[in-house]
């Protein structure tokens, strides 16, 4: 046990050093829910969206979660490059802990993901959100479990692709539906029986609106209990199944 | 009577207990599964490699080579028979294996935007070495490697002879009882592989490293290994010291080892001839 967190803080320390070196791609990944926050946001303020609170309130735990799915899909890319130096294999021939060679990097990946949700956050701010800082924070808890599960999820497909182009089209093809049935841009409640029906069998919808409830002062209510009861199955299931593909790689 | 350690050896013991192999295979085999059927990459090697000994292990492209260092090195399990590695069983302690050898692959594996310095330090801790530990090693070898002004550049800025030294570094962290080389000189030029021979002549002469050696270039092979295990298609075709394999299948008095390869191989025969025999070294079969 005592290898395993050793091993993770090595390699968290090597991907955190990787992340600070590469402040633009951090920068570049931000972007894209920046531009929704301020070219989309404004067309929300007058609409009446259904829930409680501001347009701000409804849209911004959307865009968290969007950032949280999307670069942490994508983040198995890093392995790919990797695998190219031979750095993956170099590191799997030491002793070091499979799961820690995991582990190391997804807490990067939180870690980057929650800087990242800060500044989008106080970006909201500036545009006009108003929230409770315990709901941000709880926000900010599960954009983290989001983030860990679909890193590991991701990681383990990059452990069994050899190119890129193998490992984005399975993402996109992915990412793409889970964002538009979630409910990640304006809420499920707005859909037709139909869309609203199959949404529900999309996890990340649950995670969206517990995020919201949190963003308008109900943290103990039934829909932030089923969001954090999925974020934890979501959890389980992917660290699971994303170690054991990792351990398993190459073998 | 309690039994002697190598600690106290008051007694010399004779006749000698024979050191156990550094490797020892039986059996060992892998198969890849494909569109019509299976694919037989390595089919049942016995192999022996004592401690001490350089072992050059050679072959045709597809011969099973890499296959066989990637198993033996832990990054592919077998399909069938065993493997001991370093006194460890490679199918029961991949760990034990992992902790005394070390693995130099073809294509290196370092960052090339990482410092020198940040990558030997971190695979010095991979092995588990401590902070302090890990700072002391890296400086000792890059006085070894002659890599001493280079620890705060970044890998890419190394010219090839340098980022090879640097490969071997990295494999040498945790100062291992067996380094495995997969073609360890191939892309560098003539200066820079004399002195890797060198380095590697030295490790065995002063630190009694068993070294693993995969080669394309039978220059190469003769010049540096006590032994050679040639394969093709998956199995062992010949092995012996390099006089041996030109006596037994070079034909005449002043065959090469590239005349005892392409006998043992069969590629002479099989493939474009002229090419095989044409080429100087590298041979390209």
């Amino acid at each position: 046990m005592s290898h395993l967190l050793t091993d993770t803080g090595i390699i968290f320390g090597r991907y955190l050093r990787q992340t600070l070196r590469s402040r633009l791609a951090l920068t570049f990944g931000i972007i894209q829910p920046m531009l929704f926050l301020i070219f989309f946001g404004p067309l929300l303020e007058r609409v009446d969206l259904g829930g409680d609170g501001s347009a701000w309130q409804v849209l911004i735990p959307g865009l968290l979660i969007q950032l949280g799915l999307f670069s942490s899909a994508f983040a198995g890319i890093s392995i790919l490059v990797e695998k190219q130096y031979g750095v993956i294999e170099r590191m799997r021939v030491t002793p070091v802990s499979r799961l820690a060679l995991l582990l190391g990097r997804v807490l990067r990946d939180v870690v980057q993901l929650l800087v990242q949700s800060l500044i989008l956050v106080l970006t909201g701010v500036a545009f006009g959100l108003r929230a409770p800082v315990l709901g941000i924070v709880m926000g900010f808890a599960f954009v983290a479990v989001v983030a860990m599960s679909l890193a590991s999820l991701s990681y383990a497909l990059a452990m069994r692709v050899d190119s890129p182009q193998a490992f984005s089209p399975v993402v996109n093809a992915v990412n793409l539906p889970v964002m538009l049935l979630s409910g990640l841009l304006l809420p499920m409640a707005l859909a037709p029986g139909w869309l609203d029906a199959l949404s529900h069998f999309i996890p990340l919808r649950y995670i969206v609106e517990a995020v919201r409830a949190g963003f308008v002062g109900d943290y103990t209510g039934g829909t932030v209990i089923l969001g954090a009861g999925m974020a934890a199955a979501l959890a389980v299931v992917s660290m699971t199944l994303g170690a054991r593909l990792f351990r398993r790689a190459g073998a | 009577m309690p039994p002697l350690t190598p600690a106290t050896p008051a007694i010399p013991v004779t006749p000698a207990v024979p050191t156990p192999p550094a490797i020892r295979t039986s059996g060992l085999t892998r198969s890849f599964p494909a569109t019509s059927g299976t694919v037989e990459a390595v089919r049942g090697i016995d192999l022996t490699v004592t401690r001490g000994e350089i072992l050059g292990f050679l072959g045709p492209n597809g011969a099973g080579k890499t296959t066989t260092l990637r198993m033996l090195t832990t990054l592919l399990a077998p399909t069938g028979g065993s493997a001991t590695v370093a006194g460890c069983e490679l199918a029961h302690d991949p760990e034990g294996v992992r902790r005394k050898i070390g693995y130099v692959a073809q294509s290196g594996g370092v960052d090339p935007h990482v410092t020198v310095w940040e990558e030997l330090t971190t695979q010095a801790r991979l092995y588990r070495l401590s902070r302090a530990e890990a700072a002391a090693r890296t400086r000792e070898l890059a006085a070894e490697l002659d890599l001493g002004d280079l620890l705060e550049r970044k890998c890419a800025a190394l010219s090839g002879g340098q980022r090879r030294r640097l490969d071997i570094a990295m494999g040498l962290a945790h100062r291992p009882e067996i380094l495995f080389l997969d073609e360890p000189t191939t892309g560098l030029d003539p200066g820079s592989r004399a002195d890797l021979w060198e380095l590697v002549r030295r490790l065995r002469s002063e630190r009694g490293m068993t070294v693993f050696l995969t080669t394309h270039y039978l220059d190469e092979a003769e010049a540096l290994a006590d032994r050679l295990v040639i394969v093709d298609k998956g199995r062992i075709v010949a092995q012996g010291t390099a006089e041996a394999l030109k006596s037994a299948y070079g034909g005449s008095p002043g065959a090469t080892l590239q005349d005892a390869f392409i006998a043992a191989t069969g590629h002479g025969a099989e493939t474009d001839t002229s090419d095989a025999s044409a080429a100087a070294t590298p041979i390209a079969v």
